[in-house]
Formats: structure tokens, sequence, C-alpha cells
């Protein structure tokens, strides 16, 4: 690095953000020897996507997931980079900036990013302990550390920022009020008919809101305590966070003599009026506008690259701009124009109040000016395309309002289908303005073939992930890889979260319905699909006990008609035995059912029960009845629910025997029946380490020695057989039933549906499990307790209540 | 060309309130079960019930947008058409049925 070749000039970055790095990336594409680079920055990290520290706060991503140039990115292309030492001070004449630390750097070409400072008003408190702004890393430090001790936040300022802001506090468990000046919320980018709907969704995801209020002091005198409304309102808060606005940095410039209005003052070479001096990003301003999104910005660094590496052509004109929130299942957008403004305006206006949608366009000469749309934006990008291509609409205005699918009258949009069509020129990527000739020069250049590959080499998809499908579909068109089966696998094709999110998301948001799920976590299909329904049912009862209720239209047929659907549509009738017992009375009951329903075949399953195989349809509630009224209830064969409880004969007559086997099977069989699991779950009882009930092949298996019970977790039999691990060896029959409980309700609450034991034992891991249900003996009992309570409502026979059920019986058509 | 009768029979067979919303009851015809299916939207269709993959019974699978899921082997049929999605092919044949009011109407020829 210090083999300064003589010839190469010296280019200076201050601020080591979005614009300025930006910059150097399109820079060093263009020519990556020209200059000698050194980067000044003052926060202490490598370069990273301000915008995704929104999805940090909510929780939806890391730290580590959001940096842009890792170090060794700069180590690569050999930049010197200096972090946690602002520059304090240039010297135009000597042409030399100088840092905090006193280091001094000369430079040919100096290119100013510092970006922008929160907007704070001169509020009595500003300087309380417990009272940030939202722009760095180390404000969001503060936040999440304050969100783990303390429990209620108030958001100053109900913009784009303010709201993220909030609704990230909300996430990580505090209660938020948003105190914000004007009427509605996003004045500057939604309408009041779409800003009223915001507040109502925001209202009931449990944020309270404080509008027309102005904030006149912070309170406390040790740390905030809350604010002070100048109306006399009062709101009590253990932390309190500007983000009212952003003021351009413009120190800098100011003290060394450049134009400075509201940002230092740029050309549209993107040069100050010092011509060895460029400014790009939030600190400048450029024909009276300054900037506070990045895809200005990302055309300002294309230009001021261009002219770094000597192309004198190259020059900037602000393109237009379109806003998103980011908030998990809010969906907003926004473009141009958000009322008519002239006489010759006009306004399409379309609302569905039921599913809460509503949308505007704003018309002038049969071009779209503006575009306001809330509860469902897919279409915001094609409006917003037809708005920067300046489209005649005359001829699709009757159908404009309803969106692209209505306006092509092709019906759907298929994502890979709109994508093929577009030009190579068209833009994919708002947030990082990379278009399709970009990407798809990158997919075969570089062989990708996952989204994550597309995103660390063109940065499309990486910020607010909106274009998600777009780069899906380019990367199927191009590459033919289906990459939505790569990456953190979603639920199904209804949705892009995966499971852990979903079950982390009910129980964090309190969602109480499927219909509310989908809502909130903003499904792509109103009513998912036979893979995701199941699963949330099972999610929301397991996270609900007593509270849910059950939607039968979301379970499998086997769970909805309580019995084992067969190849020919007959089902399969096994009742329940209680640790594989039975007696002359039961098998007597069974052998009168089969012969009154004329049931073709019997058989003893694997897990000690009788099979009564090939029952119609119409006769199940009958059967049913028939060995209800002989004492025996469902035995759930059919359900991802416990299923059998397998007991050899034990001490009670085996000669090896060390223990009663079969009791202690009972009892097992007895506390968890009814329960509903995220797949099946089989226990068993060996009464000694021959083993002969094979309860080393189960999800729970019970082993009796002569001193006790040996535990054993995590083990089945099928297609993937595994063998169990041993948990633990406890004492008594009660310990085996405590830990029981405990291991199958942290299996309940953590696994993902359709997992077994066997693959959530090792996904998590043994020791995992035994810190919660071994070491940690208040938890277990906790688990346990949990358990025990869910069953209080699950333990009611299906069979029972299907006698007067008609769903059973087929229609007969009226005359 | 798809099985649709020309010469209807307008038979009452059901009130939309006897089928569950995303549910189905069959309906015992001369040709065979017939499954009505009632969509979230309170649409109604009548596909026969039987799967073109295996015969499965498709009244018992899950209903999600306009499609049912058979319970055999997770075929998706389009409940307008009556077509398998891809990339499974086969059809199944459709029944007119239309809603008066709260009254199921099924096409059975006379
Ligand atoms: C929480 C949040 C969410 C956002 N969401 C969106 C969004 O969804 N869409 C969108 O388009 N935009 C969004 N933005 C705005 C976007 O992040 C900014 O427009 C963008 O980061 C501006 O880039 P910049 O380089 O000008 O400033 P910055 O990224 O702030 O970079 C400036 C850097 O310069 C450093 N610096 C300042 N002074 C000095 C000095 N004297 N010496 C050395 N270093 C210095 C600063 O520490 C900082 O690291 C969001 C911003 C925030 C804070
Ligand atoms: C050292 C090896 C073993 C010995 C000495 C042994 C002995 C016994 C004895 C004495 C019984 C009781 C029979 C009765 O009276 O009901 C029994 C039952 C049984 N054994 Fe074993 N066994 C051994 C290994 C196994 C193994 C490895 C398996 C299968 C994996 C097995 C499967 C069975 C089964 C299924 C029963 C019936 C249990 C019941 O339903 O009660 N045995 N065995
Ligand atoms: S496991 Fe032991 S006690 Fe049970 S039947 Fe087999 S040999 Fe007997
Ligand atoms: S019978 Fe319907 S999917 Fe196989």
């Amino acid at each position: 690095m210090n083999m300064l070749s003589p010839q190469r000039q010296r280019l200076v970055v201050i601020g080591n953000g979005m614009a300025g790095m930006r910059t150097v990336s399109e820079l060093l594409a263009r020519t990556p020897h020209r200059y000698d680079i050194t980067v000044f920055g003052a926060e202490p990290h490598p370069n990273y996507d301000r915008i995704a520290l929104s999805s940090v706060l909510a929780g939806e991503k890391t730290l580590d997931e959001i940096v842009i140039n890792s170090r060794a990115w700069y180590d690569e292309n050999h930049i010197r980079l200096i972090t946690s030492d602002p520059v304090v001070g240039i010297d135009r004449v000597a042409r030399t900036v100088t840092s905090q630390s006193g280091l001094v750097a000369p430079y040919d070409k100096l290119l100013l990013a510092t970006g922008s400072k929160p907007l704070v008003p001169p509020l009595p408190g500003l300087t309380l302990p417990g009272v940030c702004t939202f722009r760095d890393i180390a404000d969001v430090n503060q936040m999440i550390t304050a969100s783990e001790t303390q429990h209620r936040a108030v958001v100053i300022g109900g913009g784009l920022l303010g709201l993220e802001a909030a609704w990230g506090l909300k996430r990580r468990g505090m209660s938020v009020a948003v105190v914000h000046l004007m009427p509605t919320l996003m004045e500057r980018q939604l309408d009041v008919a779409a800003g009223t709907l915001l507040q109502r969704d925001l209202d009931e995801r449990g944020i309270a809101f404080f509008t027309n209020g102005q904030t006149e002091e912070i309170t406390g005198t040790e740390r905030a305590t809350g604010v002070k409304l100048s109306d006399g309102r009062e709101v009590p808060a253990d932390i309190v966070v500007v983000a009212i606005g952003i003021r351009p940095n413009v120190d800098l410039g100011r003290a060394c003599g450049l134009e400075v209005n509201r940002g230092i003052v740029v050309g549209d070479d993107m040069a100050t009026a010092d011509p060895s001096i460029f400014g790009v990003g939030e600190c400048i301003e450029h024909r009276g506008q300054v900037f506070g999104l990045v895809l200005p910005i990302w055309e300002q660094a294309k230009v001021c690259a261009a002219r770094l590496a000597g192309d004198e052509d190259a020059t900037y004109v602000t393109p237009p701009l379109s806003t998103k929130l980011k908030i998990t299942g809010i969906d907003v957008f926004s473009a141009g124009a958000l009322a008519a403004a002239a006489e010759e305006d006009e306004e399409l206006i379309y609302q569905d109040k039921k599913r809460g949608t509503y949308r505007k366009l704003v018309l002038r000469d049969n071009r779209i000016v503006g575009a306001v749309l809330y509860g469902e934006v897919k279409d915001g990008p094609w409006y917003f395309q037809q708005m920067r291509d300046g489209a005649d609409i005359e001829a699709i205005r009757d159908r404009l309002i309803l969106g692209e699918a209505a306006a092509s009258l092709t019906g759907t949009v298929d994502p890979t289908a709109k994508v093929a069509a577009l030009a190579d020129s068209a833009e994919i990527c708002g947030c990082n303005g990379v278009c399709k000739g970009t990407i798809t020069a990158k997919i075969n250049e570089l062989k990708l073939t996952t989204l994550d590959g597309v995103r660390a080499h063109t940065k499309a998809s990486a910020s607010c992930g909106s274009c998600t499908p777009l780069v899906e579909g380019l990367l199927l068109l191009t590459a033919g890889v289906d990459a939505k089966a790569a990456g953190p696998k979603p639920m199904c094709k209804c949705t892009s979260h995966g499971h852990a999110f979903v079950r982390r998301a009910i129980v964090a948001e309190a969602m109480k319905t499927i219909p509310e799920v989908m809502h909130r976590l903003g499904w792509l299909r109103p009513d998912g699909c036979h893979s995701c329904r199941p699963a949330l049912n099972y999610y929301l009862l397991c996270a609900w006990p007593g509270e849910y209720v059950d939607d039968a239209q979301s379970r499998f047929v086997n769970e909805r008609n309580h019995a084992n659907i067969q190849k020919d549509g007959t089902y399969s009738v096994i009742p329940r035995m209680w640790g594989g017992q039975t007696n002359p009375r039961e098998l007597r009951a069974i052998a009168d059912v089969a012969d009154k329903f004329g049931i073709p075949e019997m058989k003893v399953t694997g897990g000690q029960r009788i099979d009564l195989l090939g029952v119609k349809r119409e006769d199940l509630p009958a059967v049913w009845a028939d060995l209800n009224a002989a004492g025996m209830v469902s035995g759930h064969a059919y359900g991802k629910a416990l299923r059998t409880v397998k007991t050899c004969v034990g001490s009670t007559w085996c000669r090896f025997g060390t223990q009663d086997s079969t009791s202690m099977g009972v009892a097992l069989e007895r506390m968890t029946w009814g329960s509903w699991h995220p797949h099946k779950v089989k226990l068993a009882v060996s009464g000694c380490p021959r083993n002969c009930a094979e309860a080393t092949i189960k999800d729970f298996g019970v082993i009796a020695v002569d001193s006790g019970w040996e535990l054993h977790v995590g083990g089945n039999g099928g297609i993937h057989l595994r063998g169990t691990d041993l948990l633990c060896k406890v004492e008594t029959p009660d310990e085996v039933l405590e830990y029981c409980g405990a291991f199958l309700q942290l299996y309940r609450e953590e696994a993902y549906y359709l997992d077994r034991t066997a693959p959530y034992v090792e996904r998590v891991g043994l020791d995992y499990v035994k810190a919660l249900v071994v070491e940690n003996a208040e938890n277990r009992r906790a688990l346990y307790d949990r358990f025990l309570h869910a069953q209080t409502f699950s333990q009611h026979d299906p069979w029972a209540a299907q006698n007067e059920n008609t769903t059973f019986k087929t229609l007969v058509p009226a005359e | 060309m798809d099985g649709i009768i020309v010469s209807n029979a307008w038979v009452e067979v059901a009130r939309l309130s006897d089928i569950p919303r995303l549910g189905s009851r069959v309906v015992g015809t001369p040709k065979g079960d017939v499954a009505i299916f009632r969509t979230s939207d309170d649409q109604v269709f009548a596909l026969d019930d039987h799967c073109p993959h295996k015969g499965g019974p498709l009244s018992q699978g899950i209903v999600h947008g306009h499609n049912v899921t058979c319970p055999l082997h997770n075929w998706v049929i389009d409940l307008n058409s009556g077509e398998a999605q891809a990339p499974d092919i086969g059809c199944v044949k459709r029944t007119p049925v239309r809603l008066e009011g709260d009254r199921i109407l099924l096409a059975l020829k006379a």
C-alpha cells in the first residue's frame, strides 16, 4: 500500500457512508488504478447499509448482515480506511485535510460525503440520558439496549423515520407512542386518506398516536421521563427518540469557504465552486434541492465517479422519486404529486374499506403525475414506470386504477414474464438503482445462482427487498435457477418469511387468527395454501391455548375427519388402547363394530393398537359412537399429535423387568393424549435395557433400569431412521412425567411445522435441550405447567363430538 | 368440449350456509359424487369428487383461493377450469352451479 506511484492522483473521501462509498465503488469499476484513495469515517464501522437500520431495530436483520463493504474489501482495493477519526479541517490552498487525531492527508481531488445530521429542535431536556436520534449504528444500539430494560418509548415525529423507529421499538416489546406535529402521518408522502388508514393500522398494532402534537419539553431531571405537549398533554416515557427530520452536514464546507445554502452547493458535474472538491449525498444541494433518499444519491455517485474518471460529459439530473415504508405487513407506496394541484389535474380514487386498501392517481394531460397506494402496493412500480415514461394512459384510463393486470388485460402478471418483457435499461431495484441489464450481466459473468449472490454483487434487492420477486425472475430467466428454493427457506409460496420468524411474530405481536397473521405479515395470497394454513393453525393453537378457535378448514383431511384417509378414499379407524393394554370388552366391541359395518380388514399396528381399515366416510360417526359406547376414544393415529405410547409387559410379568413399564406408559399416555404437535409424536416405555418396546427410536423413549428411568429423546423410525439421544436419568415416575411434558412442550413451542423431534433436536442441539429441560429446573417446571395448561383444553375426544355432524353425510339433491 | 351440459335442469342441492367458507360438501348424483366448494369470497364451484391423479376425494381437500388441494397427493386443482396446476396434468369434470340468494343450484340433466 505504501508503494505510491508518483503519477497516481490522490483522492480523499470524507464520510464513509452510503454516498461516498457508492462513488468509490463506481469509480473503481471505471478505473481501478487512477487514484490512491483514502477514506475518513467518523463512525467506527466499515461502510454499512443505513436503510437497513430499521430492519436491525425491528430484529429482522443483524448488524453483520447490513455491512456493504467489509474491511477486507478496502484492503483488496488498496483503499486506506481511517475509522473513528473525523476530519476537522480542510486547507484548500495546501490541499490537505486534517483529522481529529491530527492526521494530515494531502489530496488532488477531495470528495465531501458527510451526509446529514438529525434535526433536533431546541427543546428543554434534549441532553438528558434516555434521549436519542435515529441515524446510525450507535443510535440503534442505544435503542436496543433501552428496550431490554425499559418499557415505554416516545417517538417525536410521524414521518418515515419516526414510524420505522416506533415499529422497531414496538417489535422489541416496548409500549410506544408517537407524537406528530401534523394532523396525519407521513403528510409529505401520503394524502389524508392514506395517512389516516396508516394511523388506523398502526394503532391496531398497539402504537399510540398524539397528532397535532407540538412538543414543548422533554421532562425529567436525572433522565428523560416523558414529553410534555404545548396543549398540556403529557406522555410518560423511559426513552425519547427524536426523528423529525434531517439537516445537511455542511460544517466542513462552510469552514473552508465553499458556497453553502441549505447544503453544500454543487453543479451538474457534482463539483463545488472549487473544481478539485466534489460533493455527493445528503450533504449537498443541487439546483436548490437537498436529498434524503438513496435513489438520487446513486445517480449522483455515478455522475461524480464519471467526472473523477475523466468523463467531461457526465451530468446529473434528479430522477423522479418514490417512497416506501419499511414496516412488515404495512404497504405504502407514494410517488410524485399527492393531490390535484392545478385546474386541469384530475384524481382517480379507488377504495376498498373491507380489505383496507386505497389507491389514488393524480393525472395531468392523460399522464400520471402522482400515485399514492395503501394496503396493496404491487402495482406501485408499474405506475411509477408509467409516470417516469410519461406514458399516455388515455386508452386504459377506465381500468388504470385497478392496476397493471387489469390494464394489460392479460388477467394476471407473472413476475417472471413481466421481467422478461422489460428492457435492459429498466430499473429493477429502486433502492440501489440497479437496472435489468446490470443484473443479467453479473449473473452471466459470475455464474450467480442465488439471491444472496445477486445481492452481494449487484446490490439489487439488498435493501428494502420489494423487488425480490423480480430479481428471482431474472435468476430463473438468466441462470435457470429457482432462487426461492435457496436462502432462509420461506414457509411456502405465499410468503417470504420462514417458520421461525412467523412463530416469533405470532407470539411477540399477539396475533390471534390466521387472517390476521396473513394480513400483518404480508401474505401474498389471501387465504394461503394447503401448506401454510395447517402450519399457522398449529402455531396459533400452540401460542394461545384455550383462546384460539381451531380452524377446521385449515386442517389436513385426516385431522378434520378424525380418521386416516386411505388410497381409495375410505378411512382407517384406530381406537386408543392406553399403553397398549386392552381387555375382552373392548375387543368384543371392536369385533362387533367390524361385523356391523362390514369392515373389510383388521390389523395390529406397530404402535400396539388395532386398526379397522376401509371404513366409509358416511359410517365414521356411527363407528365412533359404538366404540365410544364401549369406553374407547380416538387414538389420534391420524394426527400431528400424540399417537401412541408403546410399552412392554415390564416387571409385572417379565422375568427381566426392573420397573412397571406398562403402568408408566399408561400414565404417560393419560397425560399426553390429545396434545397437538408440529408432527406426529410417539412414545415408548421398556421395562429393562433389552428394550422390547423399542424406546430408542421414539420421540420420547423411557427405559427402566434398576435405579430409575433413563429418558431418551429425538428418535424415529421411518425413512431417516434415527436413534435417540440420552437426555438424562431420573428416579421417580413423577419425574418421568415432568420431563416428558417439558420436553414435548419445548418441541411444541419451537419446532417448525412438519419437523419431527429428530430434526428439531438436530437443529437446536442436544445441549440446548438439556440446558432448558434438565439443568434449569425452574424452566422445566414452567414448560411442564404450560403443557398441562394446554392439555386442559385439548383432552376432549373428537369422536364424541361428531355424532350430529352432518358434514360426513352426502347431500341428496332435492326434486 | 369440456363436458358442460347444455340442456340443464337446475336442482337445489344445498344452502350456502350448509358449506363452511373454504370448505366443501358432497352431493350424490346419478352420475356419481359431485363436490361443491365454497371459497372465501363466497363463490361456489362444482366438480366431480374424483381427482384426475388417482381418484382422491377432492371434497376432502384444503380450499385456497379458487383452488383445492387433493388430500391424497397434493395435486392442486383449479376450481374454475377443473384443471390440475402445472406441472401436473389432468382435468376434472365440472358441473354448472349457481347461487340464487342462499340456494345452491346444480345443473343436473333430467
Ligand atoms: C433509519 C433510516 C432509514 C432509512 N430508510 C431509507 C429508505 O427506506 N429509502 C431511502 O431511499 N433512504 C432511506 N434512508 C436515507 C438514506 O440512508 C440516506 O439518504 C443515505 O444514507 C445518505 O447517504 P450519505 O452518504 O449522504 O450519508 P451517510 O450514509 O449518513 O454517510 C455519511 C457518513 O459520513 C460520516 N461523517 C460525517 N462527518 C464526517 C467527518 N467530518 N469526517 C468523517 N466522516 C464524517 C458520518 O459519520 C457518516 O458515516 C434512511 C435513513 C435512515 C437513518
Ligand atoms: C437380550 C435380548 C432380549 C430378551 C432376553 C428379550 C426377552 C423378552 C421377554 C422375556 C419378553 C416378554 C414376553 C412376554 O411374556 O410377553 C419380550 C417381549 C418382547 N420383546 Fe424382547 N427381548 C430381547 C430383545 C428384544 C429386542 C431387541 C426386541 C425388538 C427390537 C424385542 C421385542 C420384543 C417385543 C415386541 C416384545 C413384546 C412386548 C410386549 O408387547 O409386551 N425384544 N422380550
Ligand atoms: S424390555 Fe425388558 S422388561 Fe420389557 S419385556 Fe423386554 S425383557 Fe422384559
Ligand atoms: S389422487 Fe389426487 S393427488 Fe393423487
